[in-house]
């Protein structure tokens, strides 16, 4: 178990090194000029900025002193915001994309497992046709629309009930949370749903639910002890890169609503040429995508037994 | 085998849902939990927004929404327009713009100006926010930092009047050089690099802001970065600023002028640039204001909200290449599109937002000439239409250009849905009206800059917004020596009369010049003004005494106040 786990963490500080430099030598030939603005500015202004950047040098010397300071946990400046590092960026914003990822992840892992072992429950009769319709909707349907309906439907709520009944956007308490994080995870939720009713149907017709069965035990118990129970495994393997896809992808709801998540930095950099803060952010949520990847693996072996972390 | 699965599974299946509802239950127990405690860590991390009303009567406050964070707040490297709308508010200059756009004295009490420069007297009662009094060393401190080449400003340009500021942002100067200097504490003696007609309108903008040494130095290098690395001598000081979230300014109560401050807090409780948000927040009551957009300027009317039009002072322009390499540098190809070129169609019909002119001369018509508005003393040259004219000189083009049809032109864009809507109607007119074909190279705003300075475009959608209020903000955009005149328009004629409109002292004179550099533009075909801009918005009534300017702080919320209810 100790040595699966170190094995898979050296897999993974490889992995997040190869994404490290694959991202650097990607973002150095993007078109577009991150020192430029919309005033020009002088020969001399433009190379002293070149320095302040470091850009001035080769781009492979560049490379081995962003890694040196990267093994430090250094992530330098952005670029944008001059006199703020990416560190704090990401000490700032992250906690807040991961506050929202989580809610949603725990809505989209519940409400994926209920609905699904619902249809399954009631297939072909009108709860699961209801709920697959909506689910091809969830799927289908992008973030940003979900995100502008929801807080249309805010603003119709409010002003009907002449008071605040959940704040149309903003970012602070409870209330902030709630329709963002559930937008955040609908897609998601409806995809997990899917992929618990195919899961639940197949195990159904398995050996052990006949072989329960005929020895006689209550129909309930078959239900959640080995139904659900065995149905869940596919749910828990997708969960670790949703994890990491929800955190990550919340840029439109982060828009939307005015949440103060990493998630703008993330986008935002790359159409500013943002170096620092592309890399900060590119390597941070790599890391996290790889170490979510391997949590999941190990929680594996806990639901089920007959996996061996070898 | 299915069948009989599915059919002996049935009878039960109110049990297992049951069983279901249970642990749905649970999960959503387990969610309430977590959210409650999600929400303690959040609130106790203090990163929120506060639940207040668009108008708060009990603590006199306003609320409203910036669109984008700012990048930092130090006044030397500050270079857009939500910075300087918070700078404005917090900090103050020698002189500062008044209610009625007219210069009034700021930190400098009374001053004495002649043409090489002169002596500004700075008020005894003036103070930082930290208590330590604003001094004249404090203007020569940021002036040379904001020179320095080091601090790499883009704006180092705007001090270049003060002698030797130039040589200073050059590296060639010592920054201890420059003209500016503290006699003591309250006396700043200014020497000029040459007449500068406009120069007091400069000392009231950001760039000449002052800033206090050792505080400056006491940040580390983190000056402007977060509220507490700034300290202010303005109206209102920052009390309070999440990044990406929220920031709060409240009354300073040691700014000399304390009593004309009315509000005593502006909170910018969001951070949105999503238009169509911002304007569900002002439909909740929630901020005092919210721009429209072409796209949700509808809603607005539905709602029948009091629309209200502002011109924001910018001019659009499609700028043309004269790089010799281009086809673009033919001036009887230009002359043609000229003879098509007609902006009321662009502005009505096209664009369709209200609040924007027509444009005719890069001079927008809110600038002040001699005595009135320089627009209606030298009204320049106007768009006339004659596609039959247009037709013969593009005849001329092609045959100067010695080729059988014209290469598509290349126009280079911005990435929103009002460049899409421009560059298309661009594309249309001259395919119909003179048989050009239009290639568009649409692209994100930094590409599109660095493209507009290497080149690569035949006609580009720009724009230009002023820095002060003086024709000379927008007269010198196309001198030669300029570098932001991006499509390296060179005409001898055109810099003569810039320089003389830059050293003259007789307003006479330097209006003459500026109206030959705008008859000039037009004759020569430099570019072809499309509109000037106006923006369209949506604000709550009850507060009131807000200034709206095409330049200098807008919107100027520094003595604005909650009208009571009698007074609506």
């Amino acid at each position: 178990m100790t040595r699966y786990v170190l094995w898979r963490l050296l897999q993974g500080v490889i992995t997040v090194w190869f994404i490290a430099t694959v991202t650097f030598f990607v973002m150095h030939n993007l078109p577009g000029d991150p020192l430029a603005d919309d005033k020009a500015v002088s020969e001399k202004i433009r190379a002293n900025l070149e320095e302040k950047l470091g850009l001035d040098k080769p781009v492979v010397e560049q490379y081995f002193i962003y890694m040196r300071n990267m093994i430090q946990g250094d992530f330098g400046l952005s670029f944008v915001h001059e006199n703020r590092r990416v560190n704090e960026i990401i000490r700032d914003h992250f906690p807040v994309s991961a506050i929202l990822g989580i809610l949603a992840i725990v809505i989209a892992g519940f409400g994926g497992i209920l609905w699904g072992a619902l249809t399954a429950l009631y297939r072909n009769r009108w709860p699961d046709i209801v709920i697959i319709l909506l689910v091809i909707l969830g799927i289908s349907v992008p973030s940003f629309v979900f995100a502008t309906v929801g807080q249309l439907v805010l603003v119709t709520m409010n002003n009907l009930a002449g008071f605040e009944v959940l704040p149309v956007a903003g970012w602070g308490t409870v209330a902030h949370m709630l329709i963002p994080a559930l937008v955040l995870g609908l897609g998601t939720m409806a995809f997990l749903t899917r992929l618990m009713r195919t899961s639940m149907l197949e195990i159904v017709s398995s050996d052990f639910v006949r072989t329960a069965k005929a020895k006689g035990v209550p129909m309930a118990q078959i239900f959640s002890r080995h139904q659900l129970r065995n149905a869940v495994l596919p749910v828990v393997t997708v969960l670790g890169p949703s994890i990491a896809g929800i955190t990550t992808g919340g840029f439109v709801v982060e828009n939307v609503f005015g949440i103060p998540g990493l998630g703008r930095y993330f986008v935002l950099a790359v159409q500013q040429n943002d170096y620092g803060v592309i890399m900060g952010t590119t390597v941070f949520y790599g890391a996290f995508l790889v170490l979510m990847v391997i949590l999941v693996d190990i929680l594996y072996a806990v639901i089920d037994p007959r996996v061996r972390l070898e | 085998m299915t069948d009989t699965t599915q059919g002996a599974a049935e009878p039960v299946s109110v049990s297992s849902a049951w069983q279901l509802a249970k642990y749905g239950l649970v999960g959503l127990l387990f969610f309430v939990l977590l959210l409650a405690m999600l929400g303690w860590v959040t609130s106790y991390s203090a990163a929120g927004t506060r639940s207040t009303q668009a108008v708060d009567y009990a603590t006199n406050t306003i609320t409203l929404a910036l669109s984008t964070e700012p990048p930092q707040l130090d006044s030397t490297r500050a270079t857009d327009m939500v910075s300087g709308m918070l700078l404005g508010h917090t900090m103050e200059g020698l002189l500062r713009y008044g209610p009625d756009n007219e210069l009034v004295p700021g930190m400098a009490e009374s001053w004495d100006m002649d043409e090489n420069g002169g002596t500004f007297h700075l008020r005894n009662d003036a103070y930082w926010s930290n208590g330590t009094p604003v001094t004249a060393h404090d203007f020569v401190f940021a002036w040379q930092t904001a020179l320095n080449p080091d601090t790499a400003s883009q704006y180092a340009f705007i001090l270049f009047p003060i002698k030797n500021a130039t040589g200073i942002n050059e590296g060639e100067i010592e920054p201890g050089e420059l003209g500016a200097k503290a006699v003591d504490d309250h006396t700043l003696e200014i020497e000029l690099e040459q007449p500068t007609a406009y120069f007091l309108k400069l000392l009231a903008f950001p760039t000449y802001y002052p800033i206090n040494e050792e505080f400056y130095r006491s940040t580390d290098g983190g000056y402007g970065a977060e509220a507490h690395t700034l300290i202010y001598n303005g109206p209102f000081k920052i009390t309070k600023w999440v990044h990406d979230a929220s920031l709060r300014l409240e009354k300073n109560e040691l700014y000399w002028n304390r009593d004309q401050t009315r509000l005593d807090a502006i909170d910018y409780a969001y951070i949105l640039s999503d238009a169509n948000a911002t304007l569900n927040l002002f439909a909740t009551n929630k901020i005092v204001y919210a721009g429209l957009n072409s796209e949700n300027l509808d809603r607005a009317l539905r709602n029948r909200w009091h629309i209200k039009q502002h011109n924001d002072g910018s001019v659009f322009f499609l700028e043309i290449n004269h790089r010799p390499d281009r086809i673009t540098s033919n001036y009887n190809l230009r002359r043609a599109l000229q003879l098509v070129h007609n902006p009321s169609e662009l502005v009505y019909k096209v664009l369709k937002l209200p609040g924007n002119l027509p444009g005719e001369s890069i001079f927008p018509v809110w600038l002040n000439g001699v005595e009135g508005r320089f627009r209606d003393e030298y009204p320049g040259p106007k768009y006339i239409i004659n596609e039959e004219k247009a037709r013969e000189h593009l005849a001329m083009a092609i045959e100067e250009l010695g080729v059988d049809e014209l290469p598509p032109l290349v126009l280079l864009s911005g990435d929103n849905p009002v460049s899409n809507k421009q560059s298309e109607y661009y594309q249309r007119l001259w395919k119909e009206k003179l048989g050009i074909e239009v290639k568009i190279d649409k692209q994100i705003f930094k590409l599109r800059l660095e493209k507009m300075t290497t080149g690569e475009f035949d006609i580009v959608a720009a724009g230009w917004g002023p820095d002060y209020h003086d024709v000379m903000t927008f007269g010198d955009l196309f001198a030669s020596w300029n570098l932001n005149n991006r499509g390296r328009y060179a005409n001898a004629e055109v810099d003569r009369h810039v320089a003389i409109a830059q050293s003259s002292s007789d307003p006479v004179e330097r209006m003459e010049a500026m109206d030959r550099v705008q008859q000039l533009l037009h004759d020569d075909v430099a570019i072809l003004v499309q509109y000037e801009r106006g923006s369209v918005y949506v604000s709550d009534d009850r507060v009131k005494g807000v200034t709206r300017r095409a330049v200098g702080l807008d919107p100027d919320y520094t003595r604005a106040y909650i009208a009571s209810d009698s007074e609506d």
